[in-house]
């Protein structure tokens, strides 16, 4: 009987056992990679259930309270520091005091116990990170944090993956702004307008195109590089020491 | 037939799978037991890492004698000067401390009147009441540092130099909002002539 199969099949079905596992491992490890960049396992966007539905909607945008005001050690050290109970009753002894969902800060004011939030981010232990550095650089909150005063529950808006981290370190011009802006929510809008409110003509008309006004704006943010001293910085050894 | 597993394409394809499943899980390295701010603690009795200073110990650097810098008063008395020289850069600290930790309840132009006191919060008196212009820096600094009836202290979110920053800015507030136009030099009332014109 005549061969069906020409001889150079032998070599190929090898290939093609090789091949095909090759191919189910990369789908494999691919699917892996999605995992491990998926909400499940970087807690992106996921709320937790905290002791006290605390809002930084109501009190960042509607109180119109600074970041600092709570969060007091993040131009000066590492940690940018949850807020003691303290410093809620300092307003809520007085503002909904008698309030139910407040009566475990009140409790916790009462029996110097500590209200136990539950963390959002949380990097891994062998990766340094430092709040005052990304301060001192002109890099906002909101650049890390997203809209925060838009948060009525917190939540994780970046991935937190060394591949976040490093898409900034890379060029981080673009994410500078004034050190004086670095607590504000919207800038760069807040830019856009105010840019073009300044360019109104005596008929009310803006001089300035948004063309114009982004590259303004990123003229700004290389004067602020260079008088901030802003490099690229990607040697593992600042974020693994 | 040799069984699968002893063919070393096999293993090898097995070890590599096993590898796949490791990336996902945090290991000992992510969680390491050591201590971190802000964190719980399973040993101490409060369950808290962060440690306050042992009753009745000083650390080391922090024994502040200085009676004028750290509690505001020369020979008991509320300090009728600043225990250093208050600087236009000084001013500026002060002011930008004061919107962070002040303005809330005391409205920028320190009449009481803020945001959290349209909520509900007890009304603190105006800085430009009679009494409070009178008082020394002293007694400011002192207000923020122990606190003054439904207003807690500052002491642990300000340090020592901001709250006599903030203080130096509190008196400027006093002075600008008690100052007549007449009082001020031809230029200065150019400059606010020029600032309040409508537009
Ligand atoms: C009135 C006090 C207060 C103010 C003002 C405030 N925060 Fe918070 N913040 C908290 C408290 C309490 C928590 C912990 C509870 C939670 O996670 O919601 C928190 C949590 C956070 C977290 C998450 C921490 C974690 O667990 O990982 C971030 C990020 C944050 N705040 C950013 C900001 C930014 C940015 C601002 C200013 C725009 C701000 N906060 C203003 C009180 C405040
Ligand atoms: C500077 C004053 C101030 C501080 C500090 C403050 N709050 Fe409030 N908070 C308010 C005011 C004022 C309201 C009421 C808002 C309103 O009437 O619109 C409020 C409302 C709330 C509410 C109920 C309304 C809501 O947001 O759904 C909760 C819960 C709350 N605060 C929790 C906290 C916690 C927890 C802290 C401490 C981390 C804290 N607050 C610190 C001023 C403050
Ligand atoms: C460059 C990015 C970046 C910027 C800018 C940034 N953060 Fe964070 N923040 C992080 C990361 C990453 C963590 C998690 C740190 C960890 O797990 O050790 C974090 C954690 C926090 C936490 C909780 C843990 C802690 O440090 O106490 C708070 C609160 C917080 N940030 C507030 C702020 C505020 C307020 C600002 C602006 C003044 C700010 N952050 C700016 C990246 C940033
Ligand atoms: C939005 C931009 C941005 C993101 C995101 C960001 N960084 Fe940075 N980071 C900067 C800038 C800007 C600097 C200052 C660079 C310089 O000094 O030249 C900096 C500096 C640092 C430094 C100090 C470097 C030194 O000179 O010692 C560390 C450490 C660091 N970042 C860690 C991290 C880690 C870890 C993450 C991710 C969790 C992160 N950063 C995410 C912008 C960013
Ligand atoms: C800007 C900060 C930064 C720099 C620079 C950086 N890393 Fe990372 N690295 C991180 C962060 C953040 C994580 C944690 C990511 C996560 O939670 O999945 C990490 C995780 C890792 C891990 C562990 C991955 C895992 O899943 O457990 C390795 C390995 C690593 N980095 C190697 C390196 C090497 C090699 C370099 C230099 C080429 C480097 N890193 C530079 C921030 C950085
Ligand atoms: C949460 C609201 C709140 C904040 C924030 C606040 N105060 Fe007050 N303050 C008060 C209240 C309420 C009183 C009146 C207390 C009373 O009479 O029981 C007061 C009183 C005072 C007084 C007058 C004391 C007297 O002799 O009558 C001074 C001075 C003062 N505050 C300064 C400050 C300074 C400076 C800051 C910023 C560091 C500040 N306060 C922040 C609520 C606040």
């Amino acid at each position: 009987m005549a061969q069906i199969f020409h001889k150079s099949f032998n070599s190929l079905s090898k290939i093609s056992i090789v091949g095909g596992a090759l191919v189910a491992l990369t789908a494999v490890g691919y699917a892996a990679l999605l995992f491990n960049r998926s909400p499940y396992v970087t807690q992106q966007g996921v709320v937790r259930e905290q002791p006290v539905p605390f809002s930084h909607d109501h009190h960042v945008a509607g109180l119109g309270i600074d970041c600092r005001f709570c969060h007091t050690t993040v131009e000066v050290s590492a940690k940018a520091g949850i807020p003691p109970t303290k410093t809620c009753m300092g307003c809520h002894s007085q503002v909904w005091k008698d309030a139910e969902i407040l009566e475990p800060v009140r409790e916790s004011f009462r029996e110097d116990k500590s209200i136990e939030w539950l963390r959002v981010h949380d990097l891994p232990d062998f990766v340094y990170f430092d709040h005052s550095i990304h301060i001192k650089k002109g890099v906002g909150c909101e650049s890390c944090h997203g809209r925060v005063d838009r948060m009525p529950l917190m939540l994780r808006e970046n991935t937190l993956n060394m591949e976040w981290c490093l898409e900034c370190h890379r060029d981080p011009i673009k994410n500078l702004r004034p050190r004086e802006a670095v607590y504000e929510m919207d800038w760069t809008t807040q830019f856009f307008e105010k840019t073009r409110a300044a360019s109104l003509d005596a008929n009310g008309h803006p001089q300035k195109n948004d063309l114009e006004i982004q590259r303004e704006l990123e003229a700004l943010q290389q004067n602020l590089a260079r008088e901030y001293g802003v490099h690229t910085q990607v040697n593992c050894s600042i974020c693994h020491r | 037939m040799k069984p699968i597993l002893h063919s070393r394409l096999s293993q090898a394809l097995v070890l590599a799978s096993a590898l796949v499943f490791t990336t996902a899980c945090r290991q000992d390295m992510h969680d390491q037991p050591k201590y971190k701010a802000d964190g719980a603690s399973a040993f101490f009795a409060d369950g808290r890492n962060n440690r306050k200073a042992v009753p009745n110990t000083v650390a080391r650097g922090h024994l502040n004698e200085d009676d004028h810098l750290y509690r505001g008063r020369i020979d008991g008395k509320f300090a009728e000067t600043y225990p250093f020289e208050i600087t236009a850069e000084i001013l500026q600290r002060g002011r930008a401390r004061y919107a962070i930790y002040c303005q809330p309840c005391h409205s920028p132009q320190g009449d009481g009147n803020g945001v959290i006191v349209q909520r509900g919060m007890k009304r603190p008196p105006s800085y430009h009441i009679e009494r409070l212009q009178q008082s020394p820096p002293g007694y400011f600094f002192d207000v923020l540092t122990n606190g003054f009836g439904a207003m807690y202290d500052y002491a642990d979110r300000i340090n020592v130099e901001d709250r006599w920053a903030i203080t130096a800015y509190v008196q400027t507030l006093q002075l600008s909002q008690n100052t007549k136009a007449s009082d001020l030099t031809p230029e200065e009332r150019a400059k606010l002539t020029a600032a309040t014109k409508p537009k």
